[in-house]
């Protein structure tokens, strides 16, 4: 569960990028954050991911108060979420196996529990046949498939998804939408940042529309 | 951390050494010289003062005695003199043991020379006490006392030798102190710039390690572990070459000035090697250590 209440966050150089937020996201939604550049959807993920500290207000996610997480245990949180990215952010020296291997390794994994994790989650998102293939090698849909892979080979109870079909065609998107759905129909809670309009309204979710910092609307299209 | 983790990490480390193989090598190469220097000069270091010790306890001080006195007189003061709490050792020597000893070295092979003197020792009234201190360092005093005695007539002693080469042991670490001093102000800098190359070039995996949960203890550890290998390396490397070296000097000594080895032979390499080795990984290791951490602490936001 993400709850916020009186969150804003104004920068040092005095912008604010989100003021007096107040929502709730339950388990296992799917909810879309929409809104224009410099609307605050990006100062908001990074407040979910403790990158940044809110100036006021108060964030609980999956039953963690943030605002007093010592920095000690910001690892430990951020092992309870996903995180893909618009730009992938992959290892290009490393292949599709190695790449979602690398989320359990950092985490201390045994090569066991990996041998056994990594096949399944590349499975799910339809990769098995190409696990030996160099990730630079791969279409920009396949590059996703796999930072959703890496995202969830931990298991989060959060997938935070930035923009994640930003660098795709049409098509592809609405491949990677339908993968995002399926993983959330498993439980996990999906939050999409995205300023598309036709994804959102193929989709039929929750969406909270931002808005130079403010929330304009919460509604389920 | 568990096991898996740092087995990870180690291995990151490796490939982090690897990746820059140029940057690494220079570093190594650097420390190398260092603790090739290090190693050097303590070997000499170490052996001056075996030098230095070596002579300083055969340095002694002989009193000799006014003429008219007799062997008990003389016992008498060297009683007196025993007590004195910086004296090592003392050994009487009578005028008779005195021209025995005379007659074995200066007479060998030619005993028929020294008849002549059978019936008058010619070194009559030399009976003496030679003194060992414990620390060279006061003989001057020991000296000054020993003429304030009645019935002494001479004391005899030698401190040059050894001064000069506790002059010339003080200088040589010194010098070296200030060379190593310098050549470890550039690893340090060289093996800075490494791991600063090394965590740019790193820059997108440690941000999305970052991401996923790593631990910040993590995300340094691989180049901890490249600042503490290189350091390794560069002591290894000159561990082995001054092991070869010490052999061929010393063995070039022996051979080349067999006569002064009583005085100027080198040490065994095991009495030198265990705390040269230890001294050289403690500070080759260290010096990657430390730079590493507190330089991976300054470039990585994490």
């Amino acid at each position: 569960m993400i709850e916020l209440t009186d969150v804003s966050k104004t920068y040092e150089r005095g912008s604010r990028a989100l003021r007096n937020i107040n929502l709730k996201i339950e388990d296992g939604e799917f909810v879309f954050i929409m809104g224009r550049s410099g609307a605050g959807k990006s100062t908001l993920l990074r407040l979910l991911m403790k990158e940044t500290e809110p100036t006021s207000g108060t964030l609980v996610v999956n039953d963690v108060l943030l605002n007093d997480l010592p920095a000690r245990s910001v690892p430990k949180y951020r092992r309870t979420i996903g995180v893909v990215f618009q730009d992938f952010r992959l290892l290009r020296h490393l292949n599709v196996y190695e790449n979602v291997a690398f989320a359990q390794r950092v985490i201390g994994k045994s090569t066991r529990e990996i041998r056994e994790n990594v096949p399944e989650v590349l499975r799910m998102v339809g990769l098995s046949a190409k696990y030996k293939a160099n990730v630079r090698k791969l279409s920009g849909g396949e590059q996703q498939r796999v930072a959703i892979a890496r995202a969830l080979v931990n298991r989060p109870r959060l997938l935070l998804a930035d923009e994640p079909t930003g660098n795709l065609d049409t098509a592809t998107a609405e491949e990677i939408m339908r993968l995002l759905e399926e993983i959330n129909e498993s439980g996990t809670t999906v939050v999409v940042i995205t300023h598309s309009r036709d994804i959102v309204e193929k989709m039929k979710k929750r969406v909270l529309v931002l808005d130079k910092g403010v929330l304009k609307s919460d509604e389920g299209l | 951390m568990n096991l898996n983790t740092i087995g990870y990490c180690f291995r990151q480390g490796l490939k982090n050494i690897c990746r820059n193989l140029k940057f690494s090598l220079a570093s190594a190469a650097t420390v190398s010289a260092c603790i090739f220097l290090f190693c050097m000069f303590f070997c000499i270091c170490t052996n001056l003062d075996f030098i230095v010790k070596n002579a300083e306890s055969n340095v002694g001080i002989t009193v000799l005695f006014d003429e008219e006195l007799s062997e008990d007189q003389i016992r008498e003061i060297g009683d007196q003199i025993a007590k004195r709490p910086e004296i090592r050792e003392m050994q009487f020597v009578s005028a008779e043991e005195a021209w025995e000893s005379f007659k074995a070295e200066y007479f060998a092979g030619k005993e028929e020379l020294a008849e002549g003197f059978s019936d008058d020792n010619p070194l009559a009234g030399s009976a003496s006490y030679t003194i060992l201190l414990n620390d060279i360092s006061g003989q001057d005093a020991m000296v000054e006392w020993l003429y304030t005695i009645p019935g002494v007539r001479q004391v005899n002693y030698s401190s040059s030798a050894v001064s000069s080469l506790t002059r010339l042991n003080r200088l040589i670490t010194l010098t070296s102190g200030g060379i190593i001093l310098i050549l470890l102000l550039v690893a340090v800098f060289l093996i800075s710039n490494t791991i600063t190359v090394a965590a740019a070039f790193r820059k997108n995996e440690n941000e999305i390690m970052r991401l996923i949960g790593a631990t910040n203890g993590m995300i340094r550890a691989p180049f901890v572990i490249e600042g503490t290998v290189i350091g390794l390396i560069g002591a290894l490397v000159p561990l082995a070459g001054m092991t070869a070296l010490y052999n061929r000097v010393s063995d070039y000594l022996t051979n080349r000035f067999h006569l002064l080895t009583d005085i100027f032979r080198l040490l065994p390499l095991s009495a030198v090697f265990p705390t040269m080795a230890g001294s050289a990984l403690a500070l080759g290791m260290g010096i990657g250590f430390v730079v590493s951490f507190f330089t991976i602490r300054k470039h990585l936001k994490v």
